[in-house]
């Protein structure tokens, strides 16, 4: 099923089918304007609702009811008028809102008059040695795997991290009958002590009893390892063991899948190589968009929602979205904003959904040791440059990420830094004694994922493609 | 690695992976048919050739690059397994040309 | 208060950090103001092609005395800037274009100047198997090579330094005047002042100029550029075309750049640009065609740096035609990269000795402005 955009304008095009995105979609086009959402996964979902048309895990307390909430977002976005193309891959917009997309191998332009990016997130980085080894792999992608593909860890697993994601993957994975045979909680000591203040909003939050029976019954069947605080893998050519320290005790487990988590962070290649602006935001650790209310980003006609606007969860993005798409139908068709629940009302959801949020950034913030590594750990996975690599071109004179490039290469595989760049900015941050936000971070550049010669190729070409020969 | 449940009731597809026939389902990806298999789906990288298997199953990693019915450096976490499908590991820097 | 140096450099790209090094090696300690970072725009991001080839003839003696220096760049700049020189390949794909390499060759053998060479089919399919059969031949520049821009202006900046010349990044140059027979210029809140003045701030070169009553026909303009992930080696030389827009190299890392100088729009105030994908695309469709083996290479990324273009594609190069004490270096229109070394070394020559056995003498600003000055140059 490939099919290419049917008109070359719109006047909303949505990027990412998550929470925020099915939401936007369908608040665009219930209000009328001709929107088109490009995805770049099979099926709408997102990560948080992933599968959720086409999962073969139909024993709904599986995969437990906040995922089910996904089908009714779906079911009121294909009521809708909103186009929607998966497995088209977005690889460039810019200023001027033209958008390039893959679509089953060849590419689509087409121009917006608005638009929102609602490309959620992608899990931290969590550079420990060994990370690179075959059999070491997110908590992201286990859950990936369990909700697609209904597979489960099967050989000795250990998961390790901390966050609610990590125990919500850890009973769905129990329920499914897999195994897990160890959980190490990297949480630190003092976090609970910092979020104690935060605690009482978490406390009325929907997350706080449904954590916490999540807990219970995940610790109820699995030894778990609290105040967890070196962690490393090793094996050769493939994971054979899994090492920590938690108290004074060192211990080593042999193991065949190692499962990563803390926390995720917004995916912001596509809206930095659009020339949004973004800062470092000290609490989540991570850089987020700069956005008005309405989520408007400093380039006109570019909103951002979801947890690409800051993480909030699923709930949160869900409003997000409804709230960037009401703006551009009050931008640009303002009679049909009647229709569409008031943005006061909105902004009450909004409060509601982001309540406890504070709470669980302090308490999950991840500790300096597994942000920041050393020595030969790897930082650049594509480009497998070291800690140490890096330090020492700090050493010899590499001011900040896009400095570094020219010494070794870091970010320029790839992934355009999507593994390594928080790393990279914090490492260089602490090597020079400035903060994050000064050092800055990659430019990032379009294609945001490689496309082949073939297909660039192929894309229509106009007037302008003979002219005089100037040389570079 | 990873098993299949066994409610999981999708119908049956046949990929070939370097050749050798691999058993999956409707609506796995190429990353997930590989890792549910018994073959060694493991890569080696352009740079030091160091062995690496699917990081992020969610398309930011590139470390599930194959060769998919001749096209080299797909990210197989994003493809879907179709009947007949040829996928081959990549060792190295992905030849080009061929 | 008012700090006194020996030459201020205005602008930190390959052109403001040769010249401050070899201020330096005169005995001279220079003040080096760059307002992002040393390389941050076209000297840190060009296609990094060190050519001869194909140059303007009023630029070729600067070309020459430049490729010296690249030859033995380590030992200049303590870094090997990544130089290789495997030669770079003009290719006719056509027996037009062809006759057109063979009056050019020619032509510069008049002259005096043999680092053209003309080559036939079998030449050309020897140092570039894998172009397309085609081509009957093209012209070589044995010499020529590539290197990597943000090393290199980064390591020409940093030996700079060493040698004494101060460095101030991340602040711009203000308000530029002369009085007492110094050139004063505002760093954020310090105030240098020197006799002596070097405008190689590429881009922003033009408006400066202005400024000081030389206004000359440039604009500000952004040479896409395209990377692919990494391929197994198939070609050594940097190959580009005679006929059509294309620039085409294969680092030691495997990976390939594209380039040939279809532009980006530049929004020079925001440091940013917006490539034009339907260019790029011609770009893509040239290798396609002249280089079958790369169609299924993946393009991993494209840029595009911002800098000055002449009217008539030829730098600004020598002293001011107004000022006393005041030097260009801009304008490079494309193709200073492989410039920058050399005319370094010249530009400290003119200041320091008031001339140059290089022959400049076309490269300046007096061919907009007649000079005003008492006692003309003497180069």
């Amino acid at each position: 099923m490939t099919l290419a955009p049917k008109r070359e304008d719109y006047d909303v095009v949505v990027i990412g089918a998550g929470p925020a995105g099915l939401a936007a979609a369908a608040t665009a086009a219930e209000a009328g304007l001709s929107t088109l959402l490009l995805d770049e996964n099979m099926g709408p979902g997102g990560q948080v609702f992933r599968a959720i048309s086409s999962t073969p895990v139909t024993d709904r307390n599986q995969l437990g009811a906040d995922y089910w909430v996904g089908a009714d977002l779906v079911q009121v976005l294909r009521a809708s008028s909103a186009e929607v193309i998966h497995r088209a891959t977005v690889w460039s917009l810019d200023r001027n809102l033209e958008i390039a997309a893959s679509i089953g191998g060849a590419s689509a332009f087409v121009k917006a008059n608005r638009v929102i990016i609602a490309s959620g997130a992608l899990e931290r980085p969590f550079p420990i040695a060994g990370w690179t080894l075959p059999g070491v792999m997110t908590a992201g992608a286990a859950q990936t795997m369990l909700k697609s593909s209904a597979l489960v860890p099967n050989g000795r697993t250990v998961i390790a991290g901390q966050g609610p994601l990590l125990w919500l993957l850890a009973a769905q994975i129990l329920r499914l009958g897999g195994r897990i045979d160890r959980i190490l909680d990297t949480t630190e000591r003092g976090n609970y002590l910092a979020a104690l203040p935060h605690a009482f909003a978490f406390l009325t939050s929907p997350y706080f009893a449904k954590g916490l029976a999540m807990m219970r019954e995940v610790k109820a069947k699995v030894q778990v390892v609290s105040g967890v605080t070196e962690l490393s893998a090793s094996g050769d050519g493939q994971l054979a063991s899994v090492s920590y320290v938690a108290g004074r005790r060192r211990e080593t487990v042999p193991a065949d899948l190692l499962l990563l988590h803390q926390g995720v962070v917004p995916n912001v290649n596509l809206a930095m190589a659009a020339g949004v602006e973004h800062r470092w935001d000290d609490l989540q650790l991570c850089w987020s968009p700069v956005l008005d209310a309405n989520g408007n980003s400093s380039v006109a006609g570019i909103a951002i929602a979801g947890d690409g606007a800051g993480i909030g969860g699923a709930n949160a993005a869900v409003v997000r979205g409804r709230i960037a798409a009401r703006a551009a139908v009050e931008a640009l068709a303002p009679a049909s904003a009647a229709k569409l629940v008031p943005m006061a009302q909105l902004r009450t959801d909004l409060a509601k959904a982001e309540r406890g949020r504070v709470f669980l950034d302090t308490l999950f913030r991840p500790a300096r040791q597994f942000r920041i590594p050393s020595g030969d750990t790897v930082v650049c996975r594509c480009e497998e440059v070291t800690a140490k690599d890096i330090l020492d071109a700090v050493a010899i004179g590499a001011t900040g990420p896009n400095q570094l490039k020219a010494y070794r290469r870091t970010g320029m595989g790839p992934c355009q830094g999507r593994l390594c760049g928080l790393t990279v900015t914090e490492l260089m941050a602490q090597a020079r004694g400035k903060t994050p936000q000064e050092i800055g971070y990659y430019r990032l550049r379009a294609p945001v994922k490689p496309i082949t010669l073939a297909e660039l190729a192929a894309v229509p070409k106009t007037e302008a493609d003979v002219k005089a020969v100037v040389r570079g | 690695m990873f098993r299949r449940s066994e409610h999981d009731q999708r119908p049956p597809v046949q990929i070939f992976v370097d050749g050798v026939a691999v058993a999956a389902r409707q609506g796995d990806t190429v990353s997930a048919a590989l890792l549910a298999s018994d073959v060694d789906a493991r890569r080696s990288t352009a740079v030091s050739g160091a062995p690496r298997l699917p990081y992020c199953m969610m398309g930011v990693c590139f470390d599930c690059l194959v060769t998919i019915d001749g096209v080299g450096n797909r990210q197989g976490c994003l493809v879907p397994v179709a009947d007949g499908m040829q996928v081959e590991i990549q060792k190295g820097k992905r030849e080009i040309g061929k | 208060m008012t700090k006194n140096v020996d030459a201020i450099v205005v602008g930190g790209g390959i052109h403001g950090c040769s010249t401050a090094l070899h201020l330096c090696l005169a005995g001279m300690k220079p003040m080096l103001i760059e307002k992002d970072y040393a390389g941050r725009h076209a000297s840190g991001v060009n296609a990094g092609g060190v050519r001869q080839l194909a140059r303007h003839i009023p630029e070729i003696p600067l070309s020459i005395r430049s490729m010296g220096i690249w030859e033995k760049v380590a030992e200049l700049v303590d870094d090997d800037c990544s130089f290789e020189s495997h030669g770079q390949v003009l290719v006719a794909e056509n027996e037009e274009e062809l006759a057109v390499c063979r009056a050019r060759v020619a032509e510069l053998n008049g002259l005096g100047f043999t680092h053209e060479e003309l080559i036939d089919a079998a030449e050309l399919r020897r140092l570039v198997p894998a172009v397309a059969e085609t081509c009957p031949g093209g012209v070589v520049s044995r010499r020529d090579g590539a290197a990597n821009p943000a090393q290199t202006t980064t390591a020409f900046r940093r030996k700079a330094e060493r040698l004494g010349a101060t460095v101030r990044e991340g602040v711009a140059a203000n308000n530029i005047r002369y009085r007492d027979g110094r050139w004063h210029v505002e760093v954020g809140s310090d105030t240098f002042a020197a006799p002596v003045l070097v405008n190689a701030a590429g881009a922003w070169a033009g408006k400066i100029a202005a400024d000081l009553g030389e206004p000359v026909p440039v604009e500000t303009v952004a040479p896409m550029l395209m990377i692919t992930s990494r391929v197994p080696h198939f070609i050594d030389p940097v190959v580009i075309l005679r006929g059509r827009k294309l620039s085409f190299k294969q680092f030691v890392n495997g990976t390939v750049l594209i380039g040939g100088g279809h532009l980006a729009t530049p929004y020079q105030d925001r440091n940013e640009t917006v490539l034009d994908w339907k260019s790029l695309a011609t770009s893509a469709q040239t290798v396609f065609e002249l280089f079958p083996v790369m169609r299924s290479a993946t393009i991993v990324r494209a840029w595009a740096g911002i800098e000055a273009k002449m009217k008539d594609d030829i730098p600004v190069f020598g002293p001011s035609s107004r000022h006393q004490g005041l030097y260009h270096q801009f304008g490079f229109s494309l193709h200073g990269f492989q410039l920058g070394p050399g005319a370094g070394a010249v530009m400290a020559e003119l200041i320091v000795n008031g001339g140059t056995q290089t022959r400049v003498s076309d490269l300046g600003i007096d061919r907009f402005h007649p000079s005003t000055l008492q006692n003309k140059r003497t180069s």
